[in-house]
């Protein structure tokens, strides 16, 4: 074998207090297509970020062509040719796809722009990706898809030798990415190399030649695609022995009389072009329905649609045997549903409100401008939350952005709590959180259940879905592939669904 | 009765007051509309003067409240505007609208007083609906959806004064601007009124929690339920009603009505009344007598630059200056690098007013740091 395109031998690079990559290698071939695996926080980004000049490092060295490069910004790295196609499209959307495409290196002379070079140009990368569309159409008259291409096309136009794609596939959809892929098979056969990170199971056995998964900052191991089997990657990933994830003994309320009560939300077919493909979801009082699968693999999508947050374009919801139609938060809340963002900062914190304030936020959108709660009812409310929930807070009136996550995270519970809801979608409550304060909303959870609470729980550690769901449905490709019932639920039997080819039968 | 004995006075009840504000934000604006008083108290001779003439109160002071009432009555309509991350530049124009409304009704139809002032404030409100729907609607920027009647709104009463300047003597209009209450002008009890029912209705609704949720993080208040678009609606509109009886008193108060310098530039000055006031202009926590204590800040200075014959060309520097240093001091990073160099500073002011108790630091690190 010629020696690798790049290799990356012991790359090491901390952040305060976090070491964000741990020694890792990564070595790329000509015309090979590299992917680059691991869940969020693994280190992915800051790799590449690292490799493409924007981070500095602490250790470890980069060979490109045999040549020790060091580069100190993306402009430089370019220069060597390494080129990166970001997630969120880094384009200009008024200029035209020839202006995007010679963006920052536009042939001149004497100072003047050459509009011609410059459609050239665009035109010679565009060929490159068997493209052909009109150079000086705007780019936001483009599909996402097309801009995608463009963006490749982009990075190609330095004559790049190693392609960085990072999250390519998000925005596109099914024959999108098809077409995508065929691209990019034509660049591995021009003996590019391409790293390709991504979430999408499905498309890095699709494609990619090898893979090399981290987790933690740490490289985990680099594996050629055949002989790696789904199974062992999801728990490369996760970091689990497959057979290490099981469940703990608890109490669960039996199956039977849950399973004879009716159901507090039946979703059928409840989709959204572009975020859901249509599911079928039930839900009984005193069930804990755990959603599992990857990031992006369409967990948060099923949440945001059952609080209304996005319109479904497709399907109906039955609450109390009536079709009802949730098209904002403000519906939701009248069909006495709550939601729990996995974003909490953006989402769900209001950082400059006191503790109460946030508390009562919802239980009075509930009750309308006028009715205006009560001052004292309000801090009694307040007081019996942050007691129940054991919200450590000087006192009441604190501002939210002072407290913790895990008590931040706790006041949000509260304030959906406040509003007495029949179901509760938990979106990755326990994430950012300390140790501590995760016992405590697990215990939660438990004890509203046991309350006769519907609850939809939402996580991607294995184990706390394994601990806490009576049933666990499990979402791939932003479909639902699996539905785990009682006793059937391990952690092996969700890895197993998450990581099942589509085109074999979801096995449980 | 000695001299000094009114001013004496006077001094001790505003002392009490800055006492007891020291706690809250707006200490810092009282504190330096008192430096601006203490100034006048010194080098302003007779500003302190007040003569009871026929049963009215006049001096100096008198006329700040006089004269204030115009930007106090905008900054409260514009506070809870910007309280909600927006801004209404349109209210100069909306001034002019409802001054030329009411003195068109007056004069050339004839109209009753009454009717001419139920009109301009219905019409105000109604530009006031226009810029909500705009903005709460549309999707609309507020700088630019407001910048639309600011612009136009102009165009709009000349239209209805018909290019003239209209002059009117109805005794009820007059009194609006000129007349007395309680021994004090007749602004200064439409100013109050104003100030109490917002007070009360941001209080005792949940209006105010809605404002303040809708600032700080829309898209949380979005996921709570909070209906946004009804908050921002009701906002622009109540801040248009304010501009309509701030154009009422502008009017009457020089008895006529010049649709192109009424209410001119004081959207400029509302703004500079609410940040005084110790509003964010990036929305959240607001302060509505802080907004109106601004207004009378900003006022204050102008009279007494009229005062020290400044001449009006030259005024808008040192005003600008004033105010500079007054949002200096507002600014928490400009206190503390002040409390490095001069330490002894921090016994005597509260300087901690407006922070949180150190001992919280503790607590926000937590978090396992997320990547």
């Amino acid at each position: 074998m010629t020696a690798p395109l790049l290799e990356i031998i012991g790359l090491s690079k901390s952040f305060p207090g976090v070491k964000a990559l741990d020694a890792v290698d990564l070595a790329v071939q000509r015309g090979e297509i590299h992917a680059l695996m691991g869940e969020n926080g693994a280190g992915k980004s800051t790799l590449i970020k690292v490799l493409t000049g924007v981070f500095s490092r602490d250790a470890g060295e980069t060979r490109f062509e045999g040549r020790n490069i060091v580069p100190k910004s993306p402009r430089e790295a370019e220069s060597f040719g390494i080129s990166t196609v970001y997630q969120e499209i880094n384009l200009i959307p008024h200029l035209s796809v020839a202006e995007n495409i010679c963006l920052g290196r536009q042939p001149t002379w004497l100072g003047a722009i050459r509009w011609k070079a410059i459609a050239e140009r665009a035109r010679t990368a565009l060929a490159r990706l068997d493209l052909s569309i009109d150079v000086y159409r705007q780019l936001s008259s483009c599909s996402i898809a097309m801009q995608q291409l463009v963006a490749i096309a982009r990075a190609l136009d330095i004559s790049a030798k190693l392609l960085i794609l990072d999250e390519p596939t998000s925005s596109l959809d099914r024959t999108e990415v098809e077409e995508l892929f065929k691209k990019l098979r034509r660049l591995r056969e021009d003996g590019l190399g391409i790293i390709f990170v991504t979430h999408f199971l499905d498309q890095v056995y699709e494609i990619s030649d090898r893979i090399t998964v981290l987790r933690n900052g740490c490289q985990v191991g680099c594996f050629p695609t055949d002989e790696l089997p789904r199974i062992r990657l999801v728990s490369s990933m996760i970091g689990r022995a497959v057979e290490e994830v099981e469940p703990l003994e608890q109490t669960r309320a039996t199956t039977a009389t849950i399973r004879s009560m009716e159901p507090v939300l039946q979703a059928h077919e409840l989709g959204k072009k572009g975020s859901l493909s249509p599911l079928n979801l039930e839900i009984r009082p005193g069930e804990v329905v755990g959603l599992a699968g990857l990031l992006g693999s369409g967990r948060t999508e099923t949440a945001r649609l059952l609080f209304g947050v996005d319109r479904p374009d497709h399907g109906t919801i039955r609450m109390d045997r009536r079709d009802v139609k949730i098209n904002s938060p403000r519906a939701a809340l009248r069909h006495r549903i709550a939601l729990t963002p996995e974003d909490r900062k953006v989402a769900g914190v209001i950082p400059n409100l006191t503790v109460r304030e946030n508390i009562v936020l919802a239980l009075q959108a509930s009750r309308g401008t006028w009715k205006c709660l009560p001052i004292a009812d309000q801090i009694k409310l307040a007081d019996r939350f942050i007691k129940a929930l054991n919200i450590r807070t000087p006192n009441r009136e604190q501002v939210l952005r002072n407290l913790s996550g895990g008590n931040q995270q706790k006041v949000l519970l509260a304030r959906w709590l406040a509003t007495e809801p029949k179901l509760f979608i938990l979106d990755e409550p326990t994430r950012g959180i300390d140790i501590g304060a995760k016992a405590e909303v697990e215990k939660l959870i438990q004890s509203l259940r046991e309350e006769g609470l519907a609850v939809i729980f939402i996580s991607s550690e294995l184990e706390e879905i394994v601990r806490q769901s009576q049933r666990v449905v499990v979402l791939r490709d932003r479909r639902k592939v699996a539905e785990i019932t009682e006793g059937e639920i391990s952690g092996h039997a969700i890895m197993q669904a998450i990581a099942t080819n589509q085109l074999e039968s979801p096995s449980a | 009765m000695i001299d000094w004995v009114p001013d004496l006075i006077f001094w001790i009840v505003f002392c009490a007051i800055l006492f007891f504000s020291r706690k809250q934000r707006v200490f810092w604006t009282v504190g330096a509309l008192g430096l601006l008083l203490l100034f006048n108290q010194f080098f302003t001779p007779g500003f302190f003067r007040i003569q009871l003439l026929d049963g009215h109160f006049y001096g100096s002071l008198i006329d700040v409240l006089n004269q204030g009432a115009k930007v106090m009555l905008l900054s409260l309509g514009m506070v809870l505007v910007i309280a909600t991350g927006g801004v209404d530049l349109s209210v100069g124009a909306i001034m002019a609208i409802s001054a030329a409304v009411s003195s068109r009704l007056l004069v050339s139809e004839h109209q009753p007083a009454l009717i001419a002032v139920a009109v301009a404030l219905f019409i105000s409100l109604a530009a006031g609906l226009w810029n909500g729907m705009l903005v709460a609607g549309f999707g609309i920027q507020p700088i630019v959806a407001t910048l639309v009647l600011m612009v136009a709104g102009r165009g709009v009463a000349q239209l209805i004064t018909e290019g003239q300047i209209i002059n009117f003597l109805d005794p009820t209009m007059v009194y609006i601007g000129n007349g007395h209450l309680f021994a004090l002008p007749f602004t200064l009890t439409i100013v109050l009124a104003m100030l109490g029912v917002t007070l009360i209705v941001v209080r005792r609704s949940a209006l105010g929690l809605y404002i303040v949720a809708v600032g700080d993080n829309a898209e949380a208040s979005r996921y709570s339920g909070v209906n946004a678009k009804q908050v921002k609606l009701f906002v622009y509109t109540f801040s248009g009603f304010c501009a309509g009886l701030a154009g009422l008193v502008a009017c009457s108060n020089i008895k006529s009505a010049d649709a192109n310098n009424i209410g001119l530039y004081l959207e400029l000055d509302a703004i500079l009344a609410v940040v005084i006031g110790g509003t964010s202009l990036q929305g959240g926590r607001f302060y509505l007598i802080g907004a109106v204590i601004g207004g009378l800040f900003i006022q204050t200075l102008t009279t007494t630059l009229y005062a020290k014959n400044v001449s009006s060309d030259i005024s808008p520097v040192p005003k600008a200056i004033v105010i500079i240093i007054v949002c200096l001091f507002q600014s928490e990073i400009f206190r503390e690098r002040l409390l490095l160099y001069v330490r002894p500073l921090g016994r005597i002011l509260p300087w901690k007013s407006a922070r949180q108790p150190e001992n919280l630091s503790r607590i926000t690190t937590h978090d396992t740091p997320e990547r």
